[in-house]
């Protein structure tokens, strides 16, 4: 059975202008697998990843046929119903660690929390599960960092950090939206290769959104590509480069190479009709 | 003729024991017309160096020529502001929030003490291929690739030699990113400009740049050619790190 099942979810947000429609109608669903969803910004792929955890918040709205965890619709789920979904089932890796980690609390008293928060137990064991779990995103020198703050640490460091804690309480799915924007290329494939590495070992499910084509062809089985708040095609990951919509084969021609040498990068054209066409099913 | 002379640089912040070497005797030198890349992790020192050419790192030492004329201290006069022009990365945060870009142009030019501001602001939005209907509005009614251009027009409209451009596209989507530097490739062939430009994308600055300088912990550790990017023989270990990182994600 699929983890999660998603039938034509809807984003909306009310404007002075009208209602403005972020996600229109997106189904998607999702295995023990890892999905990258890509594209540009405004696109909705962040949106999708938050009204998977009901986190839009108003006067925003959030509709859908239905968004089934393992059968469970999560839209039906009264708010204290879902705080339990949110972090146990399924967690969340943003993209900019400096706000994701509390600034006044030292990382090791955080993972704590993060354990203490879905498991009970003494205080002195969630103090060695996040010990470990330091250790399983490759910190060496765990202890030191437990008792460091966020300002502290590296952004690699903190992405590491923050995978730990969305790891600790076991989720049955991540979704990570853009977990490596904010780090450099050196550090990036690192913090990438422990996500990956983890997901697996779990097999866990795993969404991975990101503007990046190529990171996602690299690091994930399959790949939605939206445009304009729909899916305008699926395709697997490692074929990503036989794409056959304008508007993927736009985006990854419009990248420079290093292979080839060019005077000037094509430029994406628009067509208005990319965002009519229906969603395509994923 | 050489339109940026580097020899020695160094930049440091704070004192004593709260010393910090940003960059750390670099040089470089970028011919008239060339365009020249510095590549990095954060923390590499790269954008420190185009900040301490326009003065906003005040702490440096060694010498930095433009066009022959030496650089002292972190005054510059109006006449180097006339030669030498920066692009920041962010464009929501470079540009005025309550300003329109007529107001932001037209006082970029006032103070680059020219006339005929009405004309030349329709020839500045014309060059970085913005209509005119773009003239009265606010940067939060413009998207991410069309304040960059913004940037790039308030930094042509003193008519500068030399562009200093720090991250210019990180900050934008792909198809917005080779729109730019489209732009960019078009206005050095058209103007004769020099550009000294920052990035951490291998790609990117293979494709903007003739030469390229590799920084690590404030250091310059090579200087190459862009064909020696992309044919992968880079000597230095640290070059060859970096461009294995980003050939594996193409």
């Amino acid at each position: 059975m699929n983890l999660l099942d998603i039938e034509d979810l809807w984003v909306r947000f009310p404007t002075r202008q009208g209602v403005f429609d972020a996600v229109r109608g997106v189904s998607f669903s999702l295995g023990r697998e890892r999905l990258g969803i890509v594209g540009e910004s405004g696109s909705g792929k962040s949106m999708t990843g938050r009204a998977i955890l009901r986190l839009i918040r108003k006067p925003g709205i959030v509709e859908a046929n239905h968004i089934n965890l393992e059968g469970r619709d999560l839209l039906k789920l009264s708010e204290r119903e879902m705080r339990e979904v949110r972090g146990k089932q399924i967690s969340m890796v943003m993209q900019d660690p400096k706000f994701s980690l509390n600034p006044v609390v030292t990382v090791g008293e955080q993972l704590i929390e993060a354990y203490l928060q879905h498991n009970s137990g003494s205080k002195a064991r969630a103090r060695k599960m996040a010990i470990e779990m330091l250790e399983n995103v490759s910190i060496r020198d765990s202890e030191r960092v437990m008792r460091t703050y966020p300002h502290e640490v590296s952004g690699g460091m903190g992405q590491r950090i923050m995978i730990a804690m969305m790891l600790i309480p076991n989720p049955k799915i991540l979704i990570a939206d853009e977990p490596t924007s904010a780090l450099d290329v050196s550090v990036q494939r690192q913090v990438l290769n422990i996500m990956d590495g983890l997901v697996k070992e779990r097999g866990m499910g795993l969404i991975f959104i990101s503007h990046d084509l190529n990171l996602v062809s690299e690091f994930c089985d399959r790949v939605l590509i939206m445009y304009a708040g729909r899916i305008v095609e699926v395709c697997e990951a490692d074929k990503l480069h036989q794409a056959q919509h304008p508007y993927t084969q736009g985006l990854l021609n419009s990248l420079p190479r290093l292979d080839e040498k060019c005077n000037h990068l094509s430029v994406l054209t628009r067509d208005p009709s990319w965002s009519e066409a229906p969603s395509v099913r994923g | 003729m050489i339109a940026l002379d580097i020899k020695g640089l160094n930049v440091w912040f704070g004192y004593a024991h709260d010393r910090v070497d940003a960059v750390k005797g670099a040089c470089l030198e970028v011919k008239q017309g060339e365009s020249f890349g510095l590549v990095g992790e954060s923390g590499s020192g790269k954008s420190t160096i185009l900040r301490a050419i326009t003065g906003l790192a005040p702490h440096w030492s060694g010498s930095v020529r433009i066009e022959g004329e030496a650089l002292s201290g972190a005054k510059r006069d109006r006449r180097f502001f006339r030669t030498v022009q920066m692009v920041f990365q962010d464009p929501y945060a470079s540009l005025h929030p309550r300003h329109t870009v007529d107001q932001v142009l037209s006082e970029t030019l006032h103070l680059h003490g020219l006339d005929n501001i009405d004309k030349r602001v329709t020839e500045l939005l014309a060059d970085v291929g913005l209509g005119q209907r773009f003239r009265f509005r606010y940067p939060h009614q413009l998207s991410g690739g069309q304040r960059q251009r913004v940037a790039i027009a308030r930094a042509l409209a003193g008519e500068p030699d030399i562009l200093l451009l720090d991250e210019p596209t990180s900050a934008l989507d792909v198809s917005v990113q080779a729109e730019v530097l489209n732009l960019l490739t078009d206005l050095r062939a058209r103007r004769g400009l020099t550009y000294l430009m920052v990035s951490h994308d291998l790609p990117v600055i293979a494709h903007m740049c003739d030469q390229l300088a590799v920084m690590r912990n404030g250091e310059i550790v090579e200087v190459m050619s862009s064909d020696t990017l992309r044919t992968g023989t880079p000597r230095h270990e640290y070059s060859q790190e970096l461009l294995r990182a980003s050939v594996a994600l193409q």
